[in-house]
């Protein structure tokens, strides 16, 4: 076994165990919200998860450019990685929030700033891992899916601020709810265990898919090098 | 710098003077505004008054729609018989080609919509003519941007099998912001609402075209290259 392997098992027991304790928190100990009833359990996944989703795609930025300055296949391979464990997260981001919507709004889906956002993200994010699997050629690939990462990066954070403006300036059907802010400390500090927990599970994805895109790589190299002979 | 120009310049006439002799994209491009804005009649009321609101959406996606079938061919109209290979090889920088082919584009695009405004103006009823010159301002700065980001996403998938399938999914997310502040300052002119309270959008597509014109320009050597 190996150093990695090492802290990458270490890491999924502490994650296993540290979510069955959240998930012991935030279903059997926490009571339920003044306002929202049992519902509001939902934002313990909810907004840790748009957290992770968000900024994943702006880290996936820096490895990109790494990649571009140093021609370095291992900062692709991660930054493959961060993009698609981010997608899961914004998937997440907008099923939970679609599914609270329905219970607090009455509408599955509001056309509110941030679900919006989150959709374009998650539509960029498509785009890029879409590219990615239809370059065969590992150095195009990389380099063609690192520029479209910094084009996506820098309209992702485009796009926050001017739908933020939009949708504000139109009245809104819904009262938006930010986090944070009127919880009680209880309840804030799980969130914020639960944000240490999928950051956990998130960084044992990403870990996972830097070694299965390193090990396409090899696996390429051989048969190239198989045909060529 | 002048020699910069000039390489711009030289392939800038290129393009159009090609365009020009065939008029494929252009023909393409304009016959399917009238399709869409046909399709349009069918899924809107047009004589009702909210149709001065959604003028301004419609509007621009009938130009983000036929647009991108100008754009997404600018480069590969180049791959038949190697001219995009002779092109890298000629000593112009890949600024100077992306700019070149993005000012004909940009030409050929204000065109179409040019052509298109009266068609939609007697079609949908709207009046156009309420603030002539901030309508070509928010003409101008919002079809650059799209001209921008499909040059260069044509850019990015020349050598792509599956490119015609992945570049509308690659392009109009890419196209949100402009096509967000095109369509509110549209709406904007349409209704007589004063432009002074949305400044804003003018101000979130010119940064959005310095952005991306220097994000394109930088980059463009890298997608091209290989």
């Amino acid at each position: 076994m190996t150093t990695r392997d090492k802290i990458f098992y270490g890491l999924a027991a502490f994650t296993a165990a540290l979510l069955t304790r959240n998930l012991y928190q935030i279903f059997l100990v926490l009571p339920d919200e003044l306002n929202q009833g049992a519902a509001y359990r939902i934002f313990y996944f909810h907004v840790p998860s748009a957290m992770l989703g968000m900024t994943g795609i702006g880290i996936a930025l820096v490895f990109s450019l790494l990649y571009l300055f140093t021609k370095d296949f291992r900062w692709d391979s991660i930054a493959a990685g961060i993009t698609e464990v981010s997608m899961v997260f914004c998937t997440m981001f907008m099923i939970t929030g679609t599914l609270w919507g329905r219970i607090s709004w009455g509408v599955w889906w509001a056309w509110d700033a941030r679900l919006t956002s989150a959709l374009v993200l998650w539509l960029i994010g498509a785009g890029y891992l879409m590219l990615r699997r239809a370059i065969d050629e590992p150095t195009t690939r990389a380099r063609l899916s690192a520029v479209m990462s910094v084009f996506g990066s820098v309209n992702s954070y485009i796009v926050w601020k001017s739908i933020e403006w939009y949708r504000t300036q139109h009245p809104q059907p819904v009262l938006s709810m930010r986090s944070g802010g009127g919880m009680a400390p209880g309840m804030e500090a799980t969130m914020y265990w639960n944000l240490l927990a999928l950051l956990c599970l998130a960084v044992l994805l990403i870990m996972l898919r830097m070694r299965q895109e390193t090990m396409t790589r090899e696996v390429e190299a051989l048969r190239r090098y198989a045909h060529a002979l | 710098m002048s020699i910069f120009l000039r390489q711009v310049w030289a392939i800038m006439s290129k393009d159009l003077r090609s365009e020009f002799r065939t008029k494929e994209a252009i023909n393409a491009s304009l016959a399917f505004s009238l399709v869409i804005l046909l399709l349009f009649s069918f899924a809107f009321d047009t004589a009702a008054e909210e149709m001065k609101q959604l003028s301004g959406g419609l509007l621009w996606m009938v130009f983000a729609f036929a647009g991108t079938l100008v754009l997404n061919r600018s480069f590969i109209r180049e791959v038949p018989n190697d001219c995009l290979d002779a092109l890298l090889a000629s000593p112009i920088s890949g600024a100077a080609l992306f700019l070149g082919k993005a000012l004909g584009n940009f030409a050929l695009l204000l065109a179409i919509e040019a052509a298109c405004l009266p068609i939609f103006a007697v079609f949908y009823n709207v009046t156009l003519t309420r603030e002539p010159g901030w309508l070509a301002l928010v003409m101008v700065l919002a079809t650059w941007a799209l001209t921008v980001i499909g040059t260069m996403f044509s850019a990015l998938t020349v050598n792509l099998r599956l490119r015609e399938l992945m570049l509308p999914t690659l392009v109009y997310p890419m196209m949100i912001p402009a096509l967000m502040a095109a369509i509110e300052l549209t709406r904007v002119l349409v209704t007589g609402e004063p432009i002074g309270e949305n400044m804003m959008w003018f101000r979130v597509l010119t940064a959005f075209d310095i952005i991306f014109t220097a994000l394109a320009v930088t980059f463009v050597d890298t997608v091209l290259q290989g």
